[in-house]
């Protein structure tokens, strides 16, 4: 019996790929890649987050203080990270509210009887993916008008 | 507390912010647009902005909550990531520690920053 324990561990260890599995779509379509980029975009956006809870803790010092800070950040460099943040965000978001209404059982249609040609929940839900995606787009756009033609 | 809930409250949290970083984003990164609009404010990075901002107990209150909501959320989404690795129960239990002790440090600092303006 023990043994049998361990060579399930092994099976279940095996299946895990890890890091790799981060990137692999295998035949899982579009959805897999929009996972991770889920994730990447996640880990940015929580990098920069913690930082800027530190840097807006400087206004505790008062108007000047902060208009120092914000000085730090006045570069070119900074200004395109912080556009990198707000794609990161714009595209996390509505991924996400995808996630959220399909785990929520939304979007991917009633049960229905396994019958040749099958249309999985997958790609019943993926017409979200796409609408979300333009939107995303159409936001990003926005963003970089704010931040490269107009907000100057 | 049971996985389940951590997980059902990492969606709450998710819809929370959905909202209010949404109402930063277009506040902070959409001004220019929102100005066309007659609405928002103008040079939003500005200390006058930022601080005027800072003093209203709507942005003092949806602050904290998007703090709480965005801390929660990013660091149970990294405890999730981080446990895909195939560490060993008790690093995975360590790890859950640290990320937690961390987030409420952050939240307690970033708290305390908004309320202390707030009342300044």
């Amino acid at each position: 019996m023990p043994d049998e324990k361990k060579l399930q561990t092994v099976q279940h260890k095996k299946n895990r790929l890890g890091i790799a599995g981060w990137v692999y779509g295998g035949r899982y379509g579009a959805e897999r890649y929009a996972y991770t980029l889920h994730r990447i975009t996640g880990l940015g956006i929580l990098f920069y987050f913690i930082l800027h809870i530190f840097a807006t803790g400087s206004r505790i010092w008062g108007e000047a203080a902060w208009t120092r800070t914000m000085a730090l950040f006045d570069s070119p460099v900074f200004k395109a990270g912080e556009f990198l943040v707000f794609i990161a965000f714009a595209y996390h978001a509505l991924n996400g509210l995808r996630l959220l209404f399909t785990e929520l059982g939304c979007w991917m249609g009633k049960p229905q009887r396994p019958v040749i040609p099958y249309k999985n929940a997958v790609r019943r839900q993926r017409p979200a993916l796409v609408v979300l995606m333009i939107i995303a787009l159409v936001i990003i756009i926005l963003g970089g008008f704010d931040f490269y033609l107009l907000g100057e | 507390m049971r996985e389940s809930k951590l997980w059902l409250l990492h969606l709450l949290a998710g819809a929370i912010i959905f909202f209010l970083l949404g109402l930063h984003m277009f506040i902070m990164h959409l001004d220019s647009i929102l100005a066309w609009l007659g609405i928002g404010y103008r040079e939003p990075i500005d200390a006058a902005s930022v601080f005027a901002r800072s003093r209203q107990a709507f942005f003092m209150v949806t602050y904290i909550i998007l703090l709480g909501a965005a801390l929660y959320h990013g660091l149970y989404g990294l405890k999730n990531i981080i446990n895909e690795m195939n560490l060993s129960h008790v690093i995975e239990k360590v790890i859950a520690g640290v990320l937690t002790v961390s987030g409420l440090i952050l939240f307690a600092y970033g708290a305390y920053t908004a309320i202390f303006i707030f009342v300044k």
